[in-house]
């Protein structure tokens, strides 16, 4: 490679140009409030943000904090000059509104640090219970994991609360990390989240984004790569229920070579106007030579009047890589397999709940972290339990 | 004493064209300790009289009647039947992502019997049906189908019928795409079931090659939606010489 060859694509990661990951600032006056004609807002119903897209106040107290932080990890929540040295620790410039005014606006960051080398055994746990569905608030977390090091972190939300929230994952060289969000949160609950992470070199990222509750959901998951060698699974469950809108975006942003990443989604909806979106993009960089990378989006409609919006995105930039992929599937109940179901002897509701549980049973087991697939399997159970099993006789369904 | 009985069956799929009957009357008596063969050539309507009797939602019903021990068997759900006792080995097995074959078995049994099977002995029963039908315990813990071999869909859906004990089994193609070591493997589990009291057996095949390992009471030839001619396994012997061009001229 000559030097020229090797400006050019040091150059060239801030060149590209796309919709899909508008020109990102700190600075809070290059954001205008989205009017939901944009394309990464066209899906998203603005009215019932409470504003949190535009100038609502981010300074509210909504949110009950608590933590469970076993050894080998520390937690704490720093203000001033410390927070703002955390804000944009990713290397992420944000790219919404939101996101920015977060980063200027709200004064504390919730930070917890896994030093290098250190193995985390228990999962690390942060309560977010939100206690006021009128109030809006802004939160800035950073995640941080020294090389070499593991840990499992649950992000878990609860209650009543409209919160913007970004958080930043910088996952050490080698480090092996998995971080979980949940979002179980009451029927009112709205959450705009951004979550964002560096991976390093050879470290492997696991993200699982989990959400059954809130009136309206909207995350992304986002990775670049500090280095090559780089893993990230990119995992989500989702179950909207009557009214809900749960929106699922991720950005596989491959900015070094050989590195990897791997998507799956899976999402279940019931009731009339739920609504379900999967935004899946990959960008492939011209750095980026060796890389693997594949995305699958799935969705089972249960009920009618329900909507699931799918939209897997694959921008390449070189063609000297291992794979490329992505699927998207949105369908009913297969017919063939309750028939087959049925025939021996199941009945119709319970080969559904059968034919739900197998859709989701594998992702579950992706997760990883045995605790949670206890919660998830009870709660997808609770979900069935709304539509699909509503006229099972209650022996049947035990 | 168990009897299943067709009569007069008229059966209709839809098409673009509108409604296309397949099944043009048929009749057919089963009843405990027989086993009928039914033989025909492609598209002479075999499958579709096996997912009638089953009940698939495609298949319409025109005219006829199905009784098992005088139950009327159309009124009833496709799950309702197989509780009834009627039991269908399916050509082409669905596959059931993400629900193992164990738990996919013990549903089905609880659902069958009414409760669930004491655990100790079923999972005896599950190891011993799996073994004999030459597969490895660890399919159990296989989603339903999945990945699995042509010969495996086959031998498992025997496993089935072996656990689950119906009355009446109909066995559509259980044969096709098997080696002559399954097949032999899959015959047997089909005998061990015929020699259990008071069962009757409906085998749907293209080939008589399976009647040598499963020796019917009677045989009927299959051609354009109604049974062309019956008798008894000597009928098999002549097809197997002759093939089906005899019935297919009568039909022209």
């Amino acid at each position: 490679m000559t030097i020229t060859d090797s400006v050019r694509s040091a150059l060239e990661l801030d060149k590209v140009e796309s919709h899909l990951h508008p020109h990102g600032s700190f600075d809070v006056a290059e954001h205008p409030v989205p009017t939901g004609r944009e394309e990464i807002w066209r899906f998203t119903p603005l009215k019932r943000l409470k504003e949190l897209h535009a100038d609502a106040p981010l300074d509210g107290r909504n949110v009950a904090l608590s933590t469970q932080v076993p050894e080998g990890a520390t937690f704490e929540i720093v203000t001033g000059a410390e927070a703002r040295e955390l804000r944009g620790v990713s290397g992420w410039l944000p790219n919404v509104r939101f996101a920015a005014r977060v980063m200027a606006e709200v004064p504390a960051t919730l930070l917890l640090d896994v030093p290098r080398e250190s193995e985390v055994t228990e999962p690390i746990v942060l309560d977010f219970d939100g206690t006021d569905p009128a109030v809006t608030s802004g939160g800035h977390v950073v995640l941080r994991f020294g090389a070499h090091s593991k840990a499992v972190v649950v992000l878990n939300h609860t209650g009543s609360a409209a919160v913007a929230a970004v958080c930043e994952v910088v996952v050490g060289d080698g480090a092996d990390v998995t971080v979980v969000s949940i979002q179980d949160w009451a029927d009112d609950a709205v959450h705009l989240s951004h979550q964002q992470a560096r991976v390093g070199r050879d470290a492997t990222y696991r993200h699982a984004a989990i959400s059954f509750g809130g009136d309206v959901v909207r995350m992304d998951s986002n990775v670049t790569y500090d280095g090559p060698g780089g893993s990230a699974e990119l995992l989500g469950l989702y179950f909207a229920d009557a009214g809900q809108h749960i929106e699922h975006r991720i950005f596989a942003d491959h900015t070094a070579p050989r590195t990897k990443s791997h998507a799956v989604y899976k999402g279940a909806l019931q009731g009339e106007k739920a609504h379900t979106v999967w935004v899946g993009n990959v960008l492939i960089r011209k750095v980026a030579e060796g890389i693997e990378t594949y995305e699958e989006n799935r969705n089972l409609v249960l009920t009618d009047g329900c909507q699931a919006d799918s939209i897997p995105n694959l921008e390449i930039e070189t063609g000297e890589i291992e794979g490329a992929g992505h699927a998207s599937a949105t369908a009913r109940f297969d017919d063939n397999q309750l028939f087959y179901l049925q025939s021996r002897g199941v009945s119709e509701a319970e080969a559904q709940r059968l034919v739900v549980h197998g859709f989701f049973n594998d992702l579950i087991r992706k997760v990883g972290v045995p605790s949670i697939e206890d919660r998830l399997l009870t709660t997808v159970e609770a979900e069935l339990a709304k539509n699909v099993l509503k006229e099972l006789p209650a022996e049947a369904g035990a | 004493m168990t009897t299943l009985e067709i009569n007069d069956l008229h059966v209709s799929v839809e098409t673009e064209d509108g409604p296309k009957e397949i099944l043009k009357g048929v009749t057919l008596t089963i009843k405990a300790g027989e086993t009928h063969a039914i033989m025909g050539p492609n598209g002479s309507g075999k499958s579709t009289l096996a997912y009638s009797i089953a009940g698939h939602p495609k298949y319409t019903v025109t005219s006829g009647s199905v009784t098992l021990d005088g139950e009327d068997v159309l009124e009833m759900s496709v799950d309702e039947r197989a509780r009834a006792g009627l039991f269908l080995a399916m050509q082409y097995p669905v596959e059931v992502p993400g629900v193992s074959v164990s738990n996919f078995l013990r549903t089905a049994k609880t659902a069958i019997d009414g409760q669930a099977p004491k655990l100790r002995t079923w999972v005896k029963d599950v190891n011993a049906a799996l073994e004999q039908l030459n597969l490895d315990p660890s399919f159990g813990t296989r989603s339903v189908n999945e990945g699995f071999s042509g010969g495996e869909k086959k031998r498992h859906e025997i496993a089935q019928l072996e656990l689950l004990d119906p009355k009446v089994a109909v066995l559509d193609e259980t044969d096709s795409g098997l080696d002559i070591d399954a097949l032999k493997v899959v015959s047997e589990g089909v005998n061990r079931f015929r020699g259990r009291e008071g069962k009757g057996v409906l085998l749907i095949t293209h080939y008589t090659r399976i009647l040598r390992y499963i020796e019917p009471t009677y045989v009927h030839v299959f051609v354009d939606g109604k049974v062309a001619e019956s008798g008894g396994p000597e009928l098999a012997e002549e097809l197997e010489a002759n093939g089906y061009d005899r019935f297919l001229k009568v039909n022209a």
